[in-house]
């Protein structure tokens, strides 16, 4: 995908071109809202403002923070896969699976607090990493395509919730409240209220800030270690660069598919656990579905990096966060922040392709201006006839 | 994106030319495959018929076994249902096939049937079912048009693509479905006013239309084993089909002859084999490519629109479940041919619809599950591959003790059974399956390899 030339330019280029893409979108997306926000008769102005203004108190940033949490965690499962060249878009199946086997599981153990906890979070982990592994062997197996056998899983575990739910309970299908049985208090994950307020004022209207988001920083701090500090996370990494010079290499394809597969699930198994754990305290039917395909999107945004997750889970988690403001005072529906999302992404993977070219070039033409006159570091804009000649950054 | 990670050529897959051994692991009496396109297209014909001709009989037995339980294995009631149930997802299917022939990875689908499902309800409204058919597939093409955009133009990965539109379609329907059906008699944020429905006939003579006997009909109710099954399905397909359904299936043959008699369906498959080899003659790529995606949103919205003027009569939030990922797998296990897609989305419209008829139906299927198992094993112990002979023939005796030891299946299982099926499918005919060579490549004008 990127070509790494050898020649870089100098910082300040890097980190113009570098920030062109995210701002770039957001703009582009900020445009595309303002339409739909005139389109719909109500100023853009003052509705952004005020999102803004109640998206920046106390409680909204809770909220904020809870909606990125789960947002972070399923776009760190799906950027492992994406490391290897491998798209799960199973993290979808594999969180709900893992969801309402855990809160089962933690609904019928009985253990002191903090093992309890730890054993559904391993139990969850345990469920996502076995039906992402089911994808893995199949593509190592069989070659079956893991976007195919994922969309399957999806399907297969969503109707194995539903009969579970309605099996188990043995209740009329009409019946709404399926749930399952009520998490004891030791195996509810503590919140954050006491430890934000020791800071800030009081979180008022009832909001609490869930403490798995400790998790899903954990979580990321370890995705980075993994990825850029250990063998087996460069053998991935270089396994979804390259394949070919991989395995020459010594690294086997079919045993890095196979590890990538088990962490993404892993992650990925943990992604309905803040809801379980820390609002609901059972599987039921107000259970968040969609966010193993939201965590694509945010992946994206974030380019794979961790940091750059983060930024993005936030970022959704804030127009998920301030856009009922919106209804209330009847700017434009709320659903517009679902339009803007789309916008956000569509801008932002077209800005990264076009940066990306442009830097290709701006590096191609800086290096062969180097090797042309023999300087090592001549300043870009030198002579722009020169670079025009042969140089062609590999596709 | 490739199918396969590797090639897995299965025991009988000839790995050069060797004209004798090729076939050693085959009984004399095997047909000999050889290799000129006519042989292969009459084996492909061949192998339809013969799934057809078993299909039946599975059926058939299945129902002799499950009776009294059910009979509505092969009647025509039930397979007239299925054929419409079928459409939502065979046209996103045909959809995925023109977009990746020209290779461009589609799975936006589901967003552009999501697309299609409002604007068909939002033109049935204004101007009738008829137009609300052609708006519906022309949101969809819109849909199409943003992904072919994004994938041709600038180059960007397919995936990432498709997976901006899954996640802007529902915004973008719920946006409109507040600011358009919210404060109408019976709409709402999530859903649309009722709309109405095209008229539907039945072919005279055979299935009893316009006052003609009901030939089939009659055959039906003979009880012959096969041959009253085989005219029941038959009649299903004949008996009171809308004609929304028979546009939907007809672009099964016209897509055919398309992409394979006509030199714009060359150039269109040329692009999805071997992009820059199309360049060099000539062929603009990119135009090809956005024909094919385009085209592709249309057939996914034409089935977002089938659904709610055809089948639901009403635009609900989330009513497509999934139903265009299903195409987009319905798409590959069809091998990227227009017939393959049909048989596929067939039998998920089957399942489909047998989950809403009657549930000692779906014990029944079991029984099905287990006798196609069963026939699978034989043929694999017949073609001397033993492990998958073995794999399968216990997998049918699971089945086989789950039905005989429980009264009822949950409702879900029919709902899991078509992923499932098509799981299997690619485990045991992955290598069968071959995708254009150069879908999912990022083509780029002028590169050079």
């Amino acid at each position: 995908m990127s070509t790494r030339s050898t020649h870089r330019l100098p910082a300040h280029r890097r980190l113009t071109l570098a920030l062109a893409a995210p701002v770039a979108a957001l703009i582009l997306s900020l445009a595309v809202a303002s339409i739909a926000l005139v389109l719909s008769g109500s100023n853009p102005f003052p509705a952004y403002g005020r999102m803004f203004s109640y998206g920046f108190e106390l409680e909204t940033l809770v909220d904020m923070v809870n909606r990125a949490t789960p947002l972070y965690l399923s776009a760190v499962a799906v950027a492992i896969g994406f490391r290897m060249n491998l798209f799960n878009i199973g993290v979808e199946g594999q969180y709900i699976l893992a969801s309402i086997i855990a809160a089962q599981v933690a609904a019928e153990l009985s253990l002191p607090a903090p093992l309890h906890l730890v054993v559904i979070i391993l139990v969850g982990m345990a469920t996502g990493s076995v039906w992402a592994l089911i994808a893995g062997v199949l593509k190592v197996t069989r070659g079956i395509h893991e976007v195919i056998s994922t969309i399957m899983l999806n399907a297969i575990s969503i109707s194995l919730v539903v009969a579970m739910l309605f099996r188990q309970w043995d209740v009329p299908d009409e019946s709404l409240n399926q749930e399952t049985a009520e998490i004891p208090p030791s195996g509810r994950m503590p919140d954050l209220n006491g430890f934000v307020e020791l800071f800030t004022r009081e979180i008022g209207k009832g909001r609490v800030l869930w403490g798995f988001v400790i998790v899903a920083i954990i979580i990321g701090i370890l995705y980075w270690i993994y990825v850029a500090r250990t063998r087996p996370g460069y053998d991935l990494r270089a396994s979804g660069i390259n394949p070919l010079a991989a395995e020459a290499s010594g690294v086997s394809p079919k045993r890095t598919i196979i590890v990538a597969m088990a962490l993404s699930g892993a992650v990925g198994g943990l992604v309905g656990l803040p809801e379980v754990l820390g609002r609901d305290y059972a599987y039921g039917l107000q259970f968040t579905q969609n966010l193993g395909f939201a965590g694509i999107a945010v992946a994206l945004l974030g380019q794979n990096h961790p940091g750059g997750i983060a930024i993005g889970a936030l970022v959704f988690g804030f127009l998920d966060s301030a856009a009922p403001i919106l209804d209330v005072h009847g700017d434009a529906p709320q659903e517009i922040v679902e339009i803007m999302k789309g916008i956000i992404i569509f801008a932002a993977v077209i800005t990264y392709v076009v940066v990306q070219r442009r830097r290709q070039d701006e590096e191609a033409r800086a290096a062969s201006l180097a090797m042309g006159s023999g300087e090592p570091d001549p300043p870009a804009e030198a002579s722009s006839d020169a670079a025009e000649s042969d140089t062609r950054p590999a596709t | 994106m490739t199918l396969s990670s590797e090639t897995t050529p299965g025991d009988d897959a000839p790995k050069s030319w060797q004209p004798f051994e090729r076939f050693a692991g085959r009984p004399s009496w095997y047909p000999r495959p050889t290799d000129t396109p006519q042989d292969r297209q009459f084996q492909r014909r061949l192998r339809f018929a013969v799934i057809a001709v078993v299909g039946v009989a599975l059926l058939a037995l299945t129902e002799q076994f499950a009776r009294p339980a059910t009979d509505q294995l092969a009647n025509s009631t039930t397979w007239s249902i299925a054929l419409a149930y079928a459409v939502p997802i065979l046209m996103p299917a045909m959809g995925g096939i023109f977009s990746e022939r020209a290779g461009v990875v589609n799975i936006g689908l589901e967003g552009m049937l999501i697309l299609g499902t409002w604007f068909g309800a939002y033109g049935a409204l204004e101007f009738g079912p008829w137009w609300g058919m052609l708006i519906g597939a022309a949101g969809g093409a819109v849909g199409g048009l943003l992904h072919a955009i994004a994938t041709v133009s600038f180059g960007v990965d397919h995936i990432i693509s498709g997976a901006a539109i899954l996640v802007m379609a529902p915004g973008i329907t719920r946006f409109l479905s507040d600011k358009i059906f919210q404060g109408r008699p019976g709409g709402g944020i999530t859903q649309s006013p009722r709309v109405e429905d095209v008229a539907s006939f039945s072919i005279p003579f055979l299935a009893g239309g316009a006052g003609t006997a009901d030939a089939l009909g009659r055959i039906e109710g003979w009880d012959w084993f096969w041959i009253s099954d085989a005219a029941g399905i038959l009649r299903g397909f004949l008996w009171q089909v809308s004609w929304l359904t028979l546009i939907a299936y007809a672009t099964v043959p016209v897509s055919v002859w398309l992409l394979w008699r006509t030199s714009w369906g060359l150039r269109l498959r040329s692009c999805g084999e071997h992009p820059i080899a199309a360049d060099s003659l000539g062929v603009d790529v990119y135009r090809y490519k956005y024909y094919g995606v385009v085209l592709s949103g249309a057939f996914a919205g034409y089935g977002g629109a089938f659904l709610v003027i055809e089948l639901t009569g009403i635009y609900r939030e989330g009513q497509t479940a999934g139903r265009g990922f299903i195409g987009l797998a319905t798409t590959i296990f069809g091998n990227w041919r227009p017939v393959g897609a049909a048989l596929g989305g067939l039998l998920f419209g089957f399942t489909d619809t047998l989950q809403l008829r009657d549930r000692s139906a779906v014990h029944g299927l079991l029984l099905m599950v287990v006798l196609a198992l069963g026939l699978m094993a034989l043929v694999f112990l017949i073609r001397r591959r033993y492990r998958a002979a073995a794999g399968l023939a216990v997998a049918a005796g699971g089945f086989a003790v789950w039905h005989y030891a429980t009264e009822t299946v949950p409702k879900q299982f029919p709902q899991a059974l078509p992923y499932i099926t098509v799981l299997l499918v690619l485990l045991f005919y992955t290598s069968k399956l071959r995708m254009p060579a150069a879908d999912g490549m990022r083509y780029r004008r002028g590169q050079q390899q």
